[in-house]
C-alpha cells in the first residue's frame, strides 16, 4: 500500500513532497469526492482525532479541515487561541504543541509567525500539517489548487497559468508557482510592479527550468490563458488610496474582459474575494472558485487518510 | 630568517588568507575590543603568494573556539588558522564552512518563529558556498546582510 510512505509525515511546505507523492494525494482526492459530498460513507479515519490549532482567525481552512475529518470518519478537537488562553500567559508554542499532541493523532496549525509549523513539527512526534504560517507556506491550499487545475483541464503540464494580483505578499501564490513549475506548467505573472513576484521565487522557478512571463497588463495575456488565478490586492500595501484604486481597477475580472478569453478558461481564487471578480462572472462556465473551495474537502481527506494511515473502504 | 611585517608572536593564532576587506569583521567575531590585554595586529591588503591580495589577523596568547572558526568560515571561506607556539607554526588548518549553521546567528526575519522566545536555536541551510547563501530552516528566508549579524 503506497500510502504507507506517508504515514506520520509532516506537511510543512509543498517542497516536503515529491512529485510522485503529490500525484498520490491528487489520485486519492479524486476517489474521495463521493465521500466528500456525503454520497458515500467511509470509516477510513475511525477513532482518529485531529487537533485544529488556530492562533489566527481562519474560517475557510478550519471548516474545510473539520469537514474533511468528519467525512473521513474521524473527529476534530479545536483550540482557537488568538488572545485567549495560555499563550498570553507566555507559554511557548513548543509547550503548547507538546500538550496538544497528547490529545490527538495529528495537528493542524495556523500561526502568525513564519516557521511556526517547522518548529511545531520539530517538537511533535505526531504529524503536523501547516495551515499557514505568517507570510509563509500553506501547502494544503497548493494541493487543492493543483487538484482543481487537473480536474478542470485534465492535466497541468503545458497549461498556461496566469497568476494575477498581489504576487509579492500573497501567501498562496509562491508555493503554487513553485509547484506548477514542478509539474511543467507555463507561468505568467500579472501584477503592478510594486506587487510583482519576488526575485527569490523567480530564481527558484528558473532552477526548475521555468522562465515565467512577467507583465502588468491583464488584457495582453488573457487570450491564451488556460487558468486565471486571481488573488486579492490589499489596500494596506499602497502608500495612498488613489494609487490603490487605480491599480485595483485594472485587475478587475468582468464579462467584458472574458470576451477575449478561451471558452475553456478556468478562473480560480483562494477566497475571500473583495471585488476583484465581478459577481456577474459567477454565472459563467469559467468560474470555478466555489468548486475550488469544495475541493479543499476531498484533498484534505486524502492527505489526512494518508498521513494517519487510514484506508478507504 | 622570515620576513615579517609585524613583530613575530611567541604564542597565539594567525588567521591568514582572509578575503580582502574582511579583517575588521574577523576582529569583531573574535571580540577584539578595548579590554583585550594582548597584542593584536591586522594586515590589510597584503599580497598573497597564492593569489591576489589578502588580509591577515594575528592575535597573541589566544586560540579560537570552534564557534568562532565557523563564523569566520562564513565571511572568509579561504582562511587558514595557524596556531603559533614558541614562534613557530605548530598547527595549521583551513576553515571549513559547515553544511548547516546552527546557533551562531539570528534569523534576519523579525517575524520568524526563532525570534519569538521559543526554545530552539536558529538554524540555516548553506544553500551555496560561493557566494554564501544561508536559508533559515524554519521560515525559509534567505539571509541578507548576515555578516553584520555575526559578531
Ligand atoms: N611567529 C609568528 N608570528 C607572527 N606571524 C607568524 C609567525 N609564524 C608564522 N606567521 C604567519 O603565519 C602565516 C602562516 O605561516 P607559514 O610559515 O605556514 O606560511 P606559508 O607557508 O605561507 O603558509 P600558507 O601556505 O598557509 O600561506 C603567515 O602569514 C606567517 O606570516
Ligand atoms: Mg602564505
Ligand atoms: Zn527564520
Amino acid at each position: 500500500m503506497t500510502s504507507m510512505t506517508f504515514k506520520g509525515m509532516d506537511i510543512v511546505s509543498i517542497r516536503d513532497l515529491t512529485i510522485d507523492q503529490i500525484e498520490q494525494v491528487l489520485d486519492l482526492s479524486e476517489k474521495m469526492i463521493p465521500y466528500a459530498t456525503g454520497e458515500k460513507i467511509t470509516k477510513a479515519l475511525d477513532g482518529k482525532i485531529l487537533a485544529n490549532l488556530f492562533f489566527e482567525p481562519s474560517t475557510r481552512t478550519r471548516l474545510s479541515f473539520e469537514s474533511a475529518m468528519s467525512r473521513a470518519g474521524g473527529k476534530c478537537i479545536e483550540i482557537t487561541l488568538p488572545q485567549t488562553s495560555s499563550t498570553v500567559k507566555g507559554e511557548t508554542l513548543a509547550d503548547t504543541i507538546r500538550m496538544v499532541e497528547a490529545y490527538s493523532d495529528a495537528i493542524v496549525l495556523r500561526h502568525p509567525h513564519e516557521g511556526a509549523s517547522r518548529l511545531a513539527a520539530h517538537f511533535s512526534k505526531k504529524p503536523v500539517i501547516n495551515a499557514g504560517d505568517g507570510a509563509g507556506q500553506h501547502p494544503t491550499q497548493t494541493l487543492l489548487d493543483l487538484f482543481t487545475i487537473k480536474q478542470q483541464l485534465g492535466g497541468i503540464s503545458g497549461k498556461n497559468v496566469v497568476l494575477v494580483g498581489d504576487l509579492k505578499y500573497g501567501r498562496t501564490v509562491h508555493s503554487l508557482a513553485e509547484a506548477l513549475a514542478m509539474f511543467g506548467a507555463e507561468l505568467t505573472f500579472v501584477a503592478p510592479p510594486l506587487l510583482q513576484m519576488p526575485n527569490e521565487t523567480a530564481k527558484l522557478l528558473e532552477n526548475e527550468g521555468v522562465k515565467a512571463r512577467l507583465c502588468s497588463n491583464l488584457e495582453d495575456v488573457i487570450a491564451d490563458a488556460d487558468v486565471l488565478y486571481v488573488t486579492r490586492i490589499q489596500k494596506e500595501r499602497f502608500p495612498d488610496l488613489s494609487e490603490y484604486e487605480k491599480v485595483a481597477g485594472c485587475y478587475r475580472i468582468d464579462n467584458i474582459l472574458l470576451r477575449e478569453a478561451k471558452k475553456s478558461l478556468v478562473i480560480m481564487h483562494p477566497l475571500p474575494r473583495v471585488d476583484e471578480i465581478a459577481p456577474e462572472v459567477d454565472m459563467t462556465e469559467n468560474a470555478k472558485y466555489f468548486q475550488q473551495a469544495f475541493n479543499g474537502v476531498p484533498v484534505r481527506m486524502a492527505l489526512l487518510t494518508m498521513i494517519l494511515g487510514g484506508e478507504l473502504r | 630568517m622570515k620576513d615579517f611585517r609585524v613583530t613575530p608572536i611567541r604564542n597565539g593564532t594567525v588567521i591568514d588568507h582572509i578575503e580582502c576587506g574582511q579583517a575588521l569583521k574577523v576582529l569583531r567575531i573574535i571580540k577584539v575590543t578595548g579590554d583585550v590585554r594582548s597584542t593584536v595586529s591586522v594586515l590589510m591588503h597584503v599580497p598573497s603568494k597564492k593569489e591576489g591580495w589578502k588580509d591577515v589577523v594575528k592575535v597573541e596568547d589566544r586560540e579560537l573556539d570552534p564557534r568562532e572558526v565557523d563564523k569566520i568560515s562564513l565571511i572568509a571561506p579561504k582562511a587558514t588558522i595557524n596556531i603559533i607556539r614558541d614562534f613557530n607554526v605548530a598547527e595549521k588548518y583551513s576553515v571549513t564552512m559547515p553544511d548547516v549553521v546552527k546557533g551562531i546567528i539570528k534569523c534576519g526575519n523579525h517575524n520568524c518563529i526563532t525570534n519569538k522566545n521559543e526554545p530552539v536555536e536558529p538554524e540555516f541551510i548553506v544553500e551555496s558556498k560561493l557566494p554564501v547563501v544561508l536559508r533559515c530552516k524554519y521560515c525559509d528566508r534567505n539571509q541578507e546582510d548576515f555578516a553584520e549579524r555575526l559578531a
